[in-house]
């Protein structure tokens, strides 16, 4: 075994490119200034942050002045969902839509509003983690104000359809919020086209640095703020910016935006390399949807062993990655997305999940083609359950 | 959640693994919706000394770790001895285990008696005249943990 590192976890996190890092450390050094200041380091920090909003707005075809910074995707959504439910404009509709498949930050934060007496529905989605548009549709009722459903999921990488939902939602009348942290940067979007009202989007995802992220916003949409202070960011959310990793974010979108046709391109070969060898595992299964998958999904069920173990015998072998297995997550039951999606219990006892990114190369691909097969050999000669 | 050097030592390189031809003495614990499924397999000789022992289990890191470590414990034991193990003295020699994983140490101590159970039923002895009535783990959340 030699010491390398595979990185196969870019759902979870990715690398910062060193050519955000290089944008980004003048602000720490020299180019410290508040934004809010008047002289000229504090002009040339607000100049800094208008060019990020700029480059954060291009890639969804946005205004610059409909981006607002963040400290990452879970304020957004909390923003998106709170801020909506309680805008003046709700005039008194009462009802939100969401799916089950859902991240915690949407799932929970509809938790915390069904507690204050909102409504919430959870649209069920079929076994490929689509959301049904009939059932969206027979869902929408007089009180519904919003609708939110991610425009990518984080386990499966299933893509929803976002443009017809976008398109329902303008037709009947009801605002629609995306959570695109897993998909922004990484397949083409645009909030004109797509309807899309509100949008949540995250910089680590997108090889920039953590702690930092943005909500679109349609101009004109009023929700309410809920983090008050000196009035940045138009007053709608309060807070000394953090010009660094707002630098960051914003040149991590420029070289998206720049390089996704590319990028995607060759991430989807290795993607197909990838998954492609890992089905040659006996009974093994891919998870999510064939075809409408994000570029670096590659997300499986393999019978008859236990994700956590296969995730730990990984780590031994240099490779990271994810499992949505019962034991990972502490309680006894497997991910909410796995369950939403209809698998058994075990069988998603045996989930795995591998995301490639913009670092990934076919030698890691190989590597891992190399060790899994091996590894789920040893675990299923160990297994109870397993039969040839 | 962090795991000991001994959970990692026993879950990368576990012992006894496998089955065991000669076994006498068969236990299976678990079920496959909780996700955690373990079998042990032993050999008691005439002197009631468990001589062999081995397991195959289907579940997670620590699964596999307290099944290695507890077919350690009683290799080469009395079944006298072996009954008394407890999840405690399993968790104790993994130097402890994460909260949330409690439960396998649980899992253990009940194969090791699964198997001594199967071990009495064969030999015609009724299992709760030796071993007792089954313990009972209600609420595993009060478990004292080891750190």
């Amino acid at each position: 075994m030699d010491n390398r590192i595979v990185y196969a976890d870019n759902a979870a996190t990715t690398q910062v490119d060193p050519r955000v890092i290089d944008k980004m450390l003048p602000y720490f050094s020299t180019g410290y200034g508040n934004a809010s200041s008047l002289y000229a380091l504090g002009q040339s920090a607000h100049t800094a942050l208008e060019e990020a909003r700029k480059n954060v707005a291009a890639v969804i075809g946005a205004q610059p002045r409909e981006i607002f910074f963040t400290s990452g995707g879970t304020e957004s959504d909390n923003y998106a969902l709170r801020g909506m439910m309680h805008s003046r404009r709700a005039g008194g509709r009462r009802h939100l839509i969401t799916t089950t498949i859902e991240h915690p930050a949407i799932l929970q934060t509809c938790k915390a509003l069904e507690k204050e007496g909102f409504r919430v529905t959870y649209l069920p989605v079929d076994h490929y983690g689509l959301v049904d548009l009939e059932a969206l549709d027979k869902a929408i009722c007089e009180d519904t104000l919003l609708v939110s459903v991610m425009a990518a999921n984080n386990e499966i990488g299933t893509i929803e359809p976002i443009a017809e939902i976008g398109k329902l939602c303008h037709d009947r009348g009801v605002y629609f919020h995306t959570d695109a942290v897993q998909a922004y940067g990484h397949i083409p979007l645009d909030v004109q086209a797509m309807n899309i009202d509100l949008l949540s989007l995250s910089s680590h995802k997108i090889n920039g640095p953590k702690g930092v992220g943005a909500i679109y916003i349609r101009s004109g949409l009023q929700p309410e703020t809920f983090i008050t202070g000196g009035g940045q960011e138009k007053g709608r959310r309060s807070g000394t910016e953090n010009i660094p990793g707002i630098v960051g974010l914003g040149e991590a979108a420029r070289l998206k935006q720049a390089e996704m046709a590319e990028e995607s391109a060759r991430v989807r070969a290795l993607q197909r390399r990838l998954i492609d060898g890992v089905l040659r595992i006996p009974q093994t299964i891919l998870t999510g949807h064939p075809t409408q998958r994000l570029p670096g999904n590659c997300s499986f069920a393999i019978s008859a062993i236990e994700g956590e173990s296969l995730v730990l015998f990984l780590d031994h072998e240099g490779v990271c990655a994810s499992t949505g297995s019962a034991c990972s997550t502490g309680s006894l039951d497997p991910s909410h997305v796995l369950m939403g999606i209809g698998l058994a219990h075990e069988v998603a006892h045996g989930s795995l999940r591998l995301t490639l990114g913009r670092f990934s190369t076919e030698e890691d691909v190989d590597h891992i083609l190399e060790v899994l097969p091996r590894i789920v050999e040893r675990l299923r000669s160990m297994s109870p359950v397993w039969k040839d | 959640m962090q795991y000991t050097e001994k959970v990692m030592d026993h879950l990368m390189h576990p012992r006894n693994v496998g089955e065991l031809e000669n076994a006498n003495a068969i236990g299976e614990v678990g079920n496959m919706k909780c996700g955690d499924i373990m079998k042990m397999y032993m050999y008691i000789n005439d002197d009631e000394i468990i001589q062999d022992v081995t397991f195959k289990t289907f579940g997670c890191g620590a699964a596999i770790a307290t099944s290695s470590m507890a077919t350690e414990l009683v290799k080469g034991k009395s079944v006298k001895d072996a009954m008394q193990l407890t999840n405690q003295a399993v968790m104790e020699a993994l130097d402890g285990l994460p909260p949330v994983k409690v439960h396998c140490s649980v899992l253990a101590e009940e194969a090791i008696r699964a198997a001594l159970t199967d071990y009495y039923t064969r030999k015609g002895i009724d299992p709760v005249s030796v071993l007792g009535e089954p313990k009972h783990h209600d609420d595993e959340e009060e478990i004292p943990v080891i750190d």
